[in-house]
């Protein structure tokens, strides 16, 4: 299990977080209850067991919904 | 091509924008009709391609959002033949989105510029002893580092070798730079002014203080009130409601035009970023003054308070001994002075030391044959006489005479809550030193502020003796005082408050107060940045600083209103918007639109005014 701090860019609107969580739960191997995505620090916080998924999936789903994802740390749980 | 679309935004906002001036320059300047279509066409589908994909993702994680309603509108408008409706439209929610980045950066400016002061690289020591630059990540507990002038100390540890001054300000707010020698604390974050230090790793990343303070103020910024839940459910609902009476509204009136009227007028842009907006600003603003709030609902309960409980020692007192006057009985007083604080350099009791710092003697004396009598004080030979420093009973045991006066000034030192130390030379009292835990400087300013604030009741509640807590009462003007009370005598004090109807704050140091802490609608914890306070208390006045109080409950009132604002502002605004399109002939799609991004826009200026709130009183 790891666990993954992903900072995007700005936010603007709250359904943008409804939509990133939405898309994110979708993932095989995401901890649902760990997902968080916060409004004003425009970041996400996840556990993700990487031998199903890995980081730049993640990275690439959040991307595709059109938000640029600006730094990412892993660490080990 | 969705990710393509949708980087592109601002591009498109831009040729959406050149577009529709192209069409009014054609129309206008030179009646050539068929220009100005195809340009708001071209302006419309380029418009609405990004709103279209962001409102299909949302309906795929099934969220009626924002831009499901614009999208619609548009799409209505073409079908229609309104193009210059529908380019208008997207035009402005683009443009407007845009502008609501900008500004939404600069509201979360405060925080982000702290969270950018954390460390990136260190120089660490490697096994060759020779010293490399690493990133943070690598720096593990128990390394060696180097930290040079100017750069910034990249982990929580302490100094094993160099000295020189380190800023602090970004842990206790304290601009003033504080002296570090060989065994001193250090803390990450902060800047080391001039010199050089090395210093043993102890926590390192989010362990240290700064890393924790970030994580709490990161925290803080998203933890959602009651209110704010209540916006989140409310627009989670709103949004399909809206949807709904426009369809309605077009099934009865077969008017489309008004239908995706009502569609774009309905957004509850404001309304939903109104109330983080606020927030953020004003956590933004405590953090840099030493304030730390946790999260909106801890805004909402403190910004109600009308009772405050404080703690004595620590609290309004800076809990440790200060000498507070001095009596001497002879004509040699720079002698007296040298003995006494040749002698106390002796000792590492804390009245000891209270007295060598105040008396500050540069010259003194050697001293010979020092015996400590246990709960009495120490007797010692210097300069050849005989020096007894210690409490009355030494004195007696010394067979010292205390005169009429000094038993007077005895007494009165007492009265006023001093511990006493007596000073004998060869059997004759030559000082009596008055020693005791000061009021902090400027707590009494501080009260009057949170008084004229609407704090009705100013409470203290202390272990200390009822004598003491008087004196401490009269001199600061509390309303009520208390002493002899345990740690749950305070806490059943505070509940009895509570069930009388008030809401109360505590304020205290966060260790043996932690009950109350906890118990109170809002805990305050006076923290120097390294307690466990930080973690328990609902507030955080960083340093100790007393004198944030004031400011803290004026930002938290503030903030309060500024959200309430911002909610009147929303909801006034969707209110007439509605209102205007069934009752006026001048509403129409883009002026509904013009008018909804601009409610954004001055929410979110609102809630920046906070960046810049500093108390009046």
């Amino acid at each position: 299990m790891k666990k993954a701090t992903i900072q995007l860019e700005t936010l603007t609107c709250p359904s943008c977080m409804a939509k990133i969580e939405g898309a994110l739960k979708s993932l095989d191997g995401i901890k649902q209850d760990t997902l968080s995505v916060s409004f004003n620090t425009s970041k996400v916080k996840v556990d993700f067991d990487d031998s199903k998924v890995a980081i730049e999936d993640i990275q690439k789903k959040i991307g595709d919904l059109g938000y640029e994802v600006k730094k990412t740390q892993v660490k080990d749980l | 091509m969705q990710r393509h679309i949708l980087k592109n935004k601002k591009r498109i906002t831009l040729i959406s924008a050149i577009l529709i001036i192209a069409a009014y320059t054609s129309h206008y300047a030179f009646h050539y009709e068929p220009v100005a279509k195809w340009a708001l066409l071209i302006a419309s589908i380029i418009g609405v391609a990004p709103i279209a994909i962001q409102a299909f993702q949302a309906l795929r994680v099934k969220v009626v959002s924002i831009d499901v309603l614009v999208t619609i509108a548009v799409i209505g408008a073409l079908i229609i033949g309104n193009f210059e409706e529908s380019a208008i439209v997207t035009f402005l929610f683009l443009f407007g989105d845009f502008l609501e980045q900008r500004t939404l950066n600069k509201t979360r400016s405060a925080i982000r510029e702290l969270t950018e002061m954390a460390p990136e690289s260190a120089l660490k020591q490697m096994a060759d002893g020779s010293y490399q630059e690493v990133e943070i990540d690598e720096v593990d507990i128990g390394d060696v580092l180097r930290v040079l002038t100017g750069a910034k100390v990249p982990v929580d540890g302490i100094v094993l070798t160099g000295e020189g001054h380190v800023n602090e300000a970004s842990i206790t707010g304290e601009p003033i730079p504080a002296a570090k020698a060989p065994g001193a604390q250090v803390f990450a974050g902060t800047i080391l002014d001039n010199g050089t230090l090395h210093i043993e790793a102890q926590r390192v990343g989010e362990d240290t203080t700064f890393g924790r303070i970030i994580e709490l103020v990161e925290e803080a910024q998203d933890a959602k009130s009651e209110a704010e839940r209540f916006i989140d459910r409310f627009a989670k609902w709103y949004t399909p409601a809206v949807l709904a009476l426009g369809f309605i509204v077009w099934l009865i009136s077969q008017n489309i035009e008004l239908a995706i009227t009502i569609l774009v007028l309905g957004c509850p842009g404001a309304l939903v970023i109104g109330v983080p907006v606020s927030n953020v600003a004003g956590i933004g603003n405590g953090a840099r003054h030493g304030v730390l709030l946790k999260g909106s609902e801890v805004i909402h309960d403190f910004s109600r308070v009308d009772t405050m409980i404080f703690d004595k020692t620590g609290t309004l007192t800076q809990g440790k001994p200060v000498v507070s006057e001095v009596k001497l009985y002879t004509q040699d007083t720079g002698k007296t002075r040298s003995y006494l604080a040749s002698v106390e350099a002796e000792s590492d009791h804390p009245l000891a030391r209270a007295i060598v710092e105040y008396l500050d003697e540069k010259t003194l004396y050697p001293v010979a044959s020092t015996d400590v009598v246990k709960g009495g004080g120490i007797v010692a030979t210097v300069d050849g006489k005989r020096v007894a420093v210690g409490n009355a009973a030494l004195m007696s045991q010394e067979g010292v005479h205390l005169s009429d006066e000094a038993q007077a000034d005895i007494a009165r030192f007492e009265l006023e809550g001093n511990s006493l130390v007596l000073t004998s030379v060869d059997g004759q009292l030559q000082a009596l030193v008055g020693i005791r835990d000061q009021i902090r400087p400027g707590v009494k300013d501080d009260l009057a502020r949170l008084k004229k604030m609407g704090v009705k009741n100013l409470v203290l509640l202390s272990g200390d003796n009822q004598g003491t807590v008087d004196l401490v009462a009269k001199e600061l003007g509390l309303t009520e005082a208390h002493g002899n009370m345990l740690p749950e005598d305070k806490a059943a004090y505070l509940k009895d408050m509570q069930n009388k109807g008030h809401i109360v704050a505590f304020v205290g140091d966060g260790v043996n107060d932690s009950p109350s802490l906890a118990l109170a609608q809002i805990g305050i914890a006076m923290g120097s940045g390294t307690d466990v306070a930080i973690e328990t208390s609902d507030v955080v006045l960083m340093n100790s600083d007393f004198s944030r109080l004031p400011h803290a409950l004026g930002l938290t009132k503030a903030t309060a209103s500024n959200m309430r604002q911002n909610i009147i502002i929303a909801v006034g605004v969707v209110l007439v918007l509605l209102a205007s399109v069934f009752f006026s002939t001048w509403m129409n799609m883009s002026i509904g639109m013009l008018v909804h991004e601009g409610s954004i826009l001055v929410v979110i200026l609102n809630g920046m005014r906070l960046l810049r709130y500093k108390p009046r009183v």
